[in-house]
């Protein structure tokens, strides 16, 4: 079930230092937005606050609202790992666990939660890595280790062992950025297909990227080096391309910085 | 304008490649004379020994007596017997070591690469497991000894061994398993909180079996050395030329401290027996470090 996200006020910490400031926006259900920014603008600091990863660095803080269809993740009673299993991830460079075997990776969110139905499991297996698009290569060698795959392959696999848990949002930090053109396609086109069942928020370096899969699009900048990252202005995709009404948004677009 | 024809025919620029000069070569010369020497010198004594060690103990573990009878009853003169007993008590003081090391040496480990963070805790923790590294066999005996002999009145046994060497193992194992934790990347924990997985769980399923094949390494390498250690099994049992199952109570007999007993038997049965133990620790010890080689190749991450 897709959900819809709201952030409010947010502002994001390291220790002292103040990374993000004030980021207000909202994420449709069943739509793809994009991250798009010069690199240290923080973009994957936003992008983790909103699934409560952002807390796993040592001294990070997070202040105002982020609510997953109205409910506030941030509330004291809530659970990061609730959180976690709600909204799904996959990073920037592919982390398939590297002793378990290619089932096992995509299963592995299920198993330790305590699923033991062997059935059970290998339905999922199949149905997230056909979601995945990656289960034709490698339903023969299920029980081989992850980490022998390609990098594309890989990275398919992390999103198939992302989505096997069944979230309601799936964030995605720069999927592509380790990855050759035509796995970067796979995966752009796996984005589309999965866009009719989550929320997906996606960080991207590359701006044509953005203009393909995303719906609405959402630029950060940052206004000198040790100021915090800001929000510039977030639109439908194709009106920050073509009309955008910030100049920044503009001078990044056609390439003039970043 | 020249019509010196010699300014045509001359290279524009130098040769690229020039031959090696002299001096590099002299001072290469030098280098590898050096490098082959400080090898040798390493390398010369080590073979020293171990060709000693097996001329002299191979033709007495050939004997199927040596590994299934003990000295009991024997003549110090007398040849013959065996030196199971003194087996037994090396891998039983080890083995029990090894039980209680391991799981503190762990715990301490994860504790202070998993929770410890910078805390003050951790950093007092970690100088401690400095210094405990640095402790002579010898302290850990006789502060054993102050303690469970001592203090608390327990009698001398191969259990006060062993709990010596937990105090040599456990610095060890802290240390190694510290580093193979280290090595896990982040990035794993990472994947695994992202997919809800709680941190206790994915430090037990994900984390630990990753860097588990160097834990392990670590353990016996760890065990390995800590069998051969003679200043505990000084201190601690008393010497028994019989087999003696009981690790609690009564003298034990170990493979370092029959060798040492022995040294006070001038006859060629004494010279044996000590060239066989010998033999029979290197082999034991041997034996750990294959043991921990292919265990890290079968546990390893694969990736084919
Ligand atoms: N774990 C961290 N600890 C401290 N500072 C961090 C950490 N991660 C990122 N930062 C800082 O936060 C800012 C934003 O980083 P990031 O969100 O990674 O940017 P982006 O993804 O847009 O390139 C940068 O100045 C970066 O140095
Ligand atoms: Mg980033």
């Amino acid at each position: 079930m897709a959900k819809r996200i709201d952030v409010k006020d947010l502002n994001l910490f390291y220790g002292k230092f103040h990374a993000v400031q004030q980021v207000s926006l909202s994420v449709p259900p069943r739509n793809v937005t994009a991250f798009i920014g010069p690199s240290g603008c923080g973009k994957s600091t936003v992008l983790r606050s909103l699934n409560r990863m952002h807390e796993v660095a040592p001294g990070a803080r997070v202040e105002g609202t982020v609510q997953l269809d109205g409910e506030d993740i941030y509330a004291s009673t809530v659970d990061p790992v609730q959180v976690r299993r709600t909204i799904g991830m996959v990073f920037q460079r592919p982390n398939p666990f590297p002793t378990m075997s290619i089932r096992d990776n995509v299963v592995a969110g299920l198993k330790l939660a305590g699923v033991k139905n062997k059935k059970q499991l290998d339905e999922v297996a199949e149905r997230s890595l056909r979601g995945a698009n990656l289960w034709n290569e490698v339903k023969d060698r299920m029980d081989r280790p992850g980490g022998g795959l390609s990098g594309g392959q890989q990275q398919r696999l992390c999103i198939a062992r992302a989505i096997a848990v069944q979230p309601d949002v799936l964030l995605m930090d720069e999927p592509c950025s380790a990855l050759d053109p035509i796995s970067t396609l796979a995966i752009e086109d796996l984005i589309t297909e999965l866009k009719k069942e989550y929320t997906i928020v996606i960080v991207t370096h590359n701006m044509q990227q953005a203009a393909r899969v995303s719906d609405q699009t959402a630029f950060f900048n940052l206004l000198g080096v040790g100021q915090p990252g800001q929000l510039i202005e977030v639109d439908d995709t194709e009106k920050i391309f073509s009309n955008p009404t910030q100049k920044a948004t503009e001078d990044y677009i056609s390439g003039r910085f970043g | 304008m020249s019509t010196d024809t010699t300014d045509l025919t001359r290279l524009a620029t130098p040769p690229t490649f020039q031959s090696v000069s002299g001096a590099r070569k002299a001072k290469n010369l030098t280098a590898t004379v050096l490098v082959s020497l400080a090898f040798a010198i390493a390398v010369i004594p080590l073979v020293w020994v171990l060709y000693t060690v097996l001329q002299r103990g191979f033709p007495v573990i050939l004997n199927a007596d040596w590994w299934q009878k003990s000295l009991s009853g024997l003549l110090s003169r007398q040849t013959g017997g065996g030196v199971y007993h003194a087996i037994y008590g090396t891998l039983v003081q080890g083995l029990v070591c090894g039980v209680i090391s391991v799981p503190i040496g762990l715990f301490v480990a994860v504790y202070l690469v998993e929770y410890g963070g910078r805390s003050r805790l951790s950093k007092a923790t970690t100088f401690m497991v400095d210094i405990l590294t640095g402790v002579p066999s010898i302290v850990a005996a006789l502060f054993v000894y102050s303690l469970w002999i001592t203090t608390f009145g327990f009698g001398r046994s191969g259990f006060a061994v062993s709990l010596a060497l937990v105090l040599l193992m456990v610095p060890v194992i802290v240390r190694t398993t510290e580093e193979m934790l280290k090595i896990v990347p982040d990035e794993l924990r990472e994947a695994s909180y992202a997919l809800g997985i709680p941190k206790w769980k994915t430090i037990v399923k994900i984390v630990i079996p990753t860097a588990l094949s160097g834990i392990l390494t670590g353990v016996m390498l760890a065990l390995a050395r800590v069998m051969g250690e003679t200043a505990p099994v000084l201190v601690l049992a008393a010497y028994a030329p019989y087999i003696n199952y009981n690790l609690f109570d009564g003298p034990m007999a170990s493979l370092p401290l029959l060798m040492t007993s022995e040294r006070n038997n001038p006859t060629d049965a004494g010279f044996d027996r000590i060239w066989g133990a010998a033999i029979t620790l290197v082999l034991i010890i041997t034996l750990f470090n294959l043991l921990a080689t292919v265990i890290s190749r079968w546990l390893a991450p694969k990736t084919k």
